[in-house]
């Protein structure tokens, strides 16, 4: 009696092991696929789509797609753009939406409930609804340069930039998670004398990794994969970021197809690395996304 | 709650003021504009000076008319037929284009029609490809969305055994989420190549070679179904982790509660767990459905909307107009539309989510 329990959960066992990874087959060949043919020529590429060994190194194997790529379309300007743009709007959110989350949590001032019941009333807007107008607004907008008053915001690293900084997303997460902290302890630093400054700087901001990590991560996979407004604004080559680069390939008439599975593979592996290593803090941050109802 | 201590109109507003300034100069204005604009007729870049237009915008999307079209007869009344015995009636275009009689229909194309003994019922529309549009996105909403959700609360289930490794496929599960869309786009496209693509060899492997190739995005039936299967793919990792969340919120005691009274794992399931899933799903559905809705990338990079429209959905119609042809007011009038009916879902969402009392 007891062995045959025993072997009946072990075949359960197995069972369940078997459905997992049939599932986990699923959400992994394609990008096995991908990572592979980047490094077989285009006639082996597309033979292989017959056998097993579309998901295998075998063959004819090199960079050569990567050099390829590399020399039809600027991808080192690209990527540069990307990070640079990333990176910026990134480190503007966390300062700007957590200076903003900071003032509505901790200190009263005169129409704050009421500014901060529209900042969530603006949770719903998409930003695909308002991309049209802000196109035009682009198109028109002042900015004071290094040579004085110009007109117009299209072409720049600015229009990537700029209306991504502040979002009622970000600055609600920052709020959730301030109205969590020890009020006393803001409190005992403001009768010591410390000005809201120092409190933000010294004793808000270093307790605030998990909120600070959350807001990051979405913010980099927002900015990262934005492809619709870059491509609508930026028409010149060196300020392009890698999503809308990917025209270089695909406005071929015949599209290189192992060079497009070069150009893939290196815009999505390090992306793929920095989520592996911290899958944890990744998935927590897109889930609370869901929350925001 | 205020204090001396707290107290700080200066400090406050200083502190707030770069964060409040941003969002109402890049999306509260915005968003202000999306209406104004829709009832002008400005363009992006114009000669002309703008001007006001009414409504005109929304009727060039929206409008409808419905016509029936009488047989064509001949000198007895006898109704007309051709060469295979079809019937025979006037053309749509005579009454379409700038007849005098007929000025509901100016302009207006036919969208689809059906028969009614010997006339022809025709329901014509202003904009047909705005109407797929409009379908395609309703097509989503009421059949894809709970497929997807059914998918992803499997995948949960999935995930929420206690068993060794489970990690490692929750991060699998999760992986495709973190992959730019428009890098998933161009990935299936090739595997969804006509003739000798992956997908029909994998599916041709696994049927024996009884399966025929398909022509997944370049015909009517499949196009819009494949970057529906292949959205799935990309985002029902995300969907899974929002279950996740909300079966975690399910108290053990209840579970241990179930065994004692000996009720199987469908009971379980649907006495215990479901009903400490509602307000999840409906905030999953809520989700997937905002998701739907700002569908574009996929559009944009696997068909362009084609074939003949078959996967046209709003924002790629808003940057048709907006962008590509330069019709703001246009372009515009669709956002708002957009817009009027995620707030009508957000609104649902409220209601199916109160708090009873």
């Amino acid at each position: 009696m007891a062995a045959v329990s025993h072997d009946n959960r072990g075949l359960r066992l197995a069972a369940r092991y078997a459905a997992l990874i049939l599932v986990a087959i699923i959400f992994i060949f394609p990008l096995l696929f991908m990572a592979m043919s980047s490094l077989k020529p285009d006639q082996q590429l597309l033979n292989d789509t017959n056998s097993l060994r579309a998901f295998l190194p075998v063959g004819d194997i090199s960079f050569q797609n990567y050099w390829d790529a590399f020399d039809r379309a600027p991808i080192g300007v690209f990527v540069l753009n990307s990070v640079l743009i990333t990176g910026a709007t990134v480190l503007l959110t966390l300062f700007v939406c957590s200076l903003a989350a900071f003032s509505f949590v901790f200190l009263d001032w005169k129409g704050k409930e009421v500014i901060f019941s529209i900042l969530l009333a603006t949770l719903i807007i998409p930003y695909e609804t308002i991309f049209i107008p802000l196109l035009l607004m682009a198109s028109q907008l002042p900015w004071i340069g290094t040579e004085g008053l110009e007109i117009g915001w299209l072409n720049t690293y600015r229009v990537q930039i700029i209306p991504f900084i502040a979002d009622g997303l970000s600055i609600f997460l920052f709020v959730q998670y301030f109205r969590d902290l020890p009020r006393e302890l803001i409190e005992a630093s403001r009768v010591e004398g410390a000005s809201w400054w120092m409190i933000y700087r010294k004793v808000v901001m270093p307790l605030s990794g998990p909120v600070i990590a959350t807001a990051a991560i979405l913010k980099f996979l927002f900015m990262y994969n934005q492809y619709l407004w870059p491509l609508m604004v930026v028409q010149e080559e060196a300020i392009r970021p890698v999503m809308v680069g990917l025209g270089y390939f695909t406005d071929q008439l015949n599209v290189p197809w192992g060079e497009v599975m070069a150009y893939l593979t290196v815009i999505t592996v390090p992306v793929l690395a920095f989520y592996l290593s911290l899958q944890r803090v990744f998935i927590a941050s897109v889930a609370s996304t869901g929350v925001k109802g | 709650m205020a204090s001396k201590l707290t107290q700080s109109n200066k400090a406050g507003w200083l502190m707030a003021f770069p964060g409040i300034a941003l969002i109402a100069a890049f999306i509260i204005v915005p968003f202000f504009l999306a209406f104004a604009f829709s009832l002008t007729n400005q363009r992006l870049a114009s000669p002309n000076p703008t001007e006001y237009v009414g409504f005109d915008n929304y009727r060039d999307l929206l409008g409808l008319a419905i016509f029936t079209l009488e047989p064509e007869r001949g000198e007895n009344g006898q109704v007309l037929r051709d060469d295979e015995g079809a019937i025979e009636y006037p053309r749509l275009r005579t009454f379409t284009r700038n007849n005098p009689d007929y000025p509901q229909l100016d302009g207006k194309r036919e969208w689809f029609s059906w028969q009614s003994g010997e006339n022809r019922t025709v329901v014509l529309a202003s904009d047909v490809v705005f109407m797929r549009a409009v379908v395609n996105t309703f097509f989503f909403v009421i059949f894809v969305a709970p497929v997807q959700a059914g998918i992803a609360l499997g995948l949960a289930l999935l995930i929420n055994q206690k068993l060794r490794g489970i990690n490692v496929f929750r991060t699998i599960y999760f992986m495709p989420v973190v992959v730019s869309i428009v890098v998933v786009s161009l990935l299936w496209k090739f595997i969804y190549s006509p003739g000798d693509g992956l997908l029909n060899n994998i599916l041709g492997w696994l049927s024996f070679g009884l399966f025929e190739p398909r022509d997944w995005l370049g015909s009517t039936s499949t196009a819009l179904p494949s970057i529906i299967a292949m959205s799935i793919w990309q985002g029902v990792g995300f969907h899974m982790v929002i279950w996740l969340a909300g079966l975690q919120t399910i108290s053990p005691t209840l579970y241990e509660a179930a065994e004692i009274e000996g009720s199987n794992k469908w009971q379980t399931f649907r006495y215990v767990t479901w009903p400490g899933l509602r307000n999840t799903a409906v905030l999953i559905l809520i989700v997937i459905t905002m998701q739907a809705f700002a569908l574009y990338a996929q559009i944009n990079v696997m068909t362009r909307g084609g074939p003949l429209d078959s996967t046209q959905v709003f924002v790629f119609q808003a940057v048709v107009r907006g962008y590509e042809r330069q019709d703001i007011s246009g372009g515009s009038a669709i956002s708002v539309i957009l817009f009027l009916i995620v707030l009508a879902i957000s609104l649902i969402q409220r209601y199916l989510t109160r708090e009873k009392n």
